[in-house]
């Protein structure tokens, strides 16, 4: 069994530096879940890299996340889509934090499924930015962290991703596809020590959703970030609903018969 | 309309079509009038659009920079005091001016040139901002400051949200030596000896505020209760809890009843009754944010909402206005919780319309009952008037166009400095020529 090795690799882990707290790379830093999720992170003191694909804006986050008490905040402009600018991404926020102990992903997009049906374009560039290029960038932060034998990734993928509906499947594809893939790296990581969390939140009011008349399910950014922020700092659950109501929810749509569900008009 | 756009004193009045800015550089629609809303703590029509844009700013709500050595805060406007308070006040540092409630925005705060217990030491919140960014219609992003733009500057300070958008401000924060008060306490009989404590405690206290039994009559006419408080030493400088959110919150709409003659008039003698002279030390939140304790409050008016009647009357008359003022409210009946009662002192604002000038200004709410508040509020007016005295837009919803006009006598300075595409309900009010 591989694991009778760990005791020699452990002191190849990286070590957290004493003063900067731990060292995050938020990619899709922009967003307004990881925007509410980094300002709880820059209170504890974290050290923190952001990228996404608005240079003036990360700036703008920057200089609110260290004077709410970050030790250090870097950012790097790049659209994700471009996958050949990974290793690059990875290789600048680890030399800027001297380390990496946490990644977390949050980027994506809402297409029009409407659009996304009468046109294949549409859909497949939601298919590469929702899964395709957050896996490409998910091997390369897995061999990594592997490789460190310590860490921990933590994805937003969507109750979207449970199960398809004709309202939004394209996007439940992606995301569907996306926790599929976290459950194999989970699976895989375990003997390396590196933790996997996917987190699946219900409907939230951002910018992404800005067009949707917003009723009693819907949460705030903050109250999402809340849920992130306890699943980082916690060994506890690795598959997070938030808030947690949407389990039950999504229990109860995953239970329904397919005959009665392809039936409904969800 | 999204519910949950009004203005504080619930009246019915349409907000206006709301588009959130979560960039200072977010896009503005091309039609349409604008206008910027903050958190909506403003009383009456100033802070709503109806027919055209409410730009909420609540989502420009980023730090930029925080000076702990020099005081020195610089954050995007839709930042609400609150969230300033929790960042600066462990670090030692208060806001310089502050209004009764933290639930403002910065944007909020300059737009009206918001004044607190400190005016008359430390004039309005316009005169501890350094710096400013200005977003006009057309484009152009004006930096303003007391040297830089300075006429744009001086129109923004006090200026309703008229002269565009306030992206972000760096203002001068105050050292404090904790995060308590030493507040004494003393009652009064009525105007002359409120005047006579008050004016004896302004060389020696930094803020001064009186609470005024407004349904009180006759002998008892214009009692209440005085504080005045000074910054506490040899305390503790912790933010939380007192400076978190509301722990309690009205949840429905109150009933009619519940504000009516004998509950409030029980209320209010209670409370001049329960105060008890003397000293004590107390948390910065419960001294200067009283009613922050609990979340919309504003319920308990019901659902037609209530006024508030804000204005301030010279101090050479020896408290001869605020006599008739207090006269014809409790004379009318109509009067609600507490009335509030503060010296202005003699500190020029930056602000071309700012409302705080020297004398005595006098605030109280009103249930809104149609056509005889605002009779009542007509026979206010003209004590006002005939004392040369002013009222607070952000607290109005009905001042005529002509009473506008006669309190700010820079008016015409100001109207160049509008946006052409900036507009609200109070502006189409009270200038009408302009829409
Ligand atoms: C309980 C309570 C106590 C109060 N006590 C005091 C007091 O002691 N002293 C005092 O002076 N006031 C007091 N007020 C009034 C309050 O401070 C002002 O109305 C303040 O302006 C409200 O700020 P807001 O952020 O809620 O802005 P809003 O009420 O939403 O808007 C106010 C004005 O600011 C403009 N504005 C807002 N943001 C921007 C921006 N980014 N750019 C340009 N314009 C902008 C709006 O267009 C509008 O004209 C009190 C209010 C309440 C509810
Ligand atoms: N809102 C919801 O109801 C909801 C529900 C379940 C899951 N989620 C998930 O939560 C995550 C965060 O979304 P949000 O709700 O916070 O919405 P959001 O504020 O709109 O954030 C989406 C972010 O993704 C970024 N992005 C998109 N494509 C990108 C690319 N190719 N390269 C770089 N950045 C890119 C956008 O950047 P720009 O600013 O540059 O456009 C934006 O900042 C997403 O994964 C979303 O699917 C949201």
């Amino acid at each position: 069994m591989r694991h009778q090795d760990a005791p020699t690799d452990r002191h190849e882990q990286p070590a957290q530096p004493a003063d900067g707290g731990v060292r995050i790379l938020i990619v899709g830093a922009t967003s307004a879940i990881a925007q509410a999720t980094a300002r709880l992170l820059a209170a504890d003191g974290a050290t923190l890299f952001l990228a996404g694909r608005d240079a003036t804006h990360l700036g703008q986050i920057a200089d609110d996340l260290t004077t709410r008490g970050a030790a250090r905040v870097g950012t790097m402009a790049l659209d994700l889509d471009h996958t050949m600018r990974h290793g690059e991404l990875l290789d600048t926020a680890t030399a800027h934090m001297e380390g990496l102990d946490v990644v977390l992903v949050a980027h994506g997009t809402l297409p029009d499924q409407a659009a996304s049906q009468a046109d294949w374009e549409v859909a497949r560039q939601a298919l590469e930015t929702n899964f395709l290029n957050i896996a490409a960038l998910l091997t390369l932060v897995a061999n990594r962290l592997e490789a460190g034998r310590h860490g921990t990734l933590c994805v937003i993928g969507s109750v979207a991703g449970d199960r398809g509906r004709r309202s939004n499947y394209v996007y439940g594809t992606a995301k569907g596809a996306l926790a599929i893939f976290l459950q194999g790296l989970r699976n895989r990581l375990h003997p390396a020590g590196v933790r996997v969390v996917t987190i699946k939140p219900g409907f939230v009011d951002t910018p992404m959703t800005a067009t949707f008349t917003k009723g009693p399910l819907w949460a705030t950014p903050e109250r999402v970030a809340r849920g992130i922020h306890k699943a980082l700092e916690k060994r506890g659950p690795e598959v997070v609903y938030l808030p947690g109501f949407w389990r039950v929810v999504m229990l109860v749509i995953r239970l329904i018969p397919e005959p009665l569900f392809k039936r409904l008009r969800l | 309309m999204a519910a949950g756009y009004t203005c504080w004193g619930r009246l019915p009045i349409a907000a206006g079509e709301p588009l959130r800015l979560r960039w200072r550089d977010a896009a503005l629609p091309d039609e349409g009038t604008l206008l910027a809303h903050g958190n909506g703590r403003s009383y009456g029509d100033s802070c709503l659009n109806p027919g055209g844009v409410l730009l909420d700013t609540r989502g420009l709500d980023r730090f930029t920079r925080f000076d702990r050595e020099r005081g020195i805060l610089r954050a995007e406007a839709g930042v609400l005091l609150a969230d300033m308070l929790r960042l600066t006040v462990p670090a030692g540092w208060f806001l310089p001016v502050t209004p009764g409630t933290r639930f403002i925005t910065l944007g909020g705060a300059i737009a009206n040139d918001v004044h607190g217990k400190n005016h008359h030491v430390a004039g309005t919140f316009g005169r501890h901002v350094r710096a400013l960014e200005l977003r006009r219609s057309t484009g152009e992003r004006l930096t303003c400051s007391p040297d830089q733009n300075p006429d744009w500057f001086a129109a923004t300070i006090g200026g309703l949200g008229l002269t565009g958008l306030i992206t972000w401000a760096e203002i001068a924060l105050k050292p404090i030596p904790s995060a308590y008060v030493a507040v004494e306490t003393a009652r009064f009989g009525g105007v002359d000896q409120f005047i006579a404590l008050n004016d004896a405690s302004e060389p020696s206290h930094e803020y001064t505020v009186a609470w005024v039994d407004c349904l009180a009559r006759g002998r008892n006419l214009g009692r209440g209760v005085f504080m005045g408080g000074n910054h506490a030493r040899h305390m503790a400088r912790t933010a939380a809890p007192p400076l978190g959110d509301p722990a309690l919150r009205v949840p429905f709409d109150a009933p009619a009843w519940l504000l009516g003659r004998a509950t409030l008039s029980a209320f209010n003698g209670l409370y001049y009754r329960r105060a008890r002279a003397g000293t004590r030390v107390q948390h910065l939140g419960p001294f200067f944010y009283p009613l922050d304790g609990i979340g919309q409050w504003n319920r308990l008016y019901g659902r037609r909402g209530f006024y508030q009647y804000q204005c301030v009357v010279p101090r050479a008359d020896g408290g001869a206005a605020l006599k008739e003022l207090l006269g014809i409210v409790a004379a009318s009946g109509q009067g609600s919780f507490l009335a509030v009662l503060k010296g202005f002192g003699g500190l020029p604002s930056p602000g071309l319309l700012s409302f705080p000038r020297p004398g005595y200004t006098l605030a109280l709410d009103f249930p809104n009952r149609g056509r005889s508040t605002l009779a009542l509020f007509e026979r206010l007016d003209r004590v006002v008037e005939a004392a040369g005295g002013a009222l607070y837009p952000a607290k109005d919803a009905r001042m005529t166009a002509a009473g506008f006009a006669r309190y700010h006598p820079r008016l015409e300075t100001f109207v160049r400095f509008v946006d052409p595409r900036f507009s609200s309900a109070f502006w189409r009010r009270v200038r009408p020529e302009e829409s």
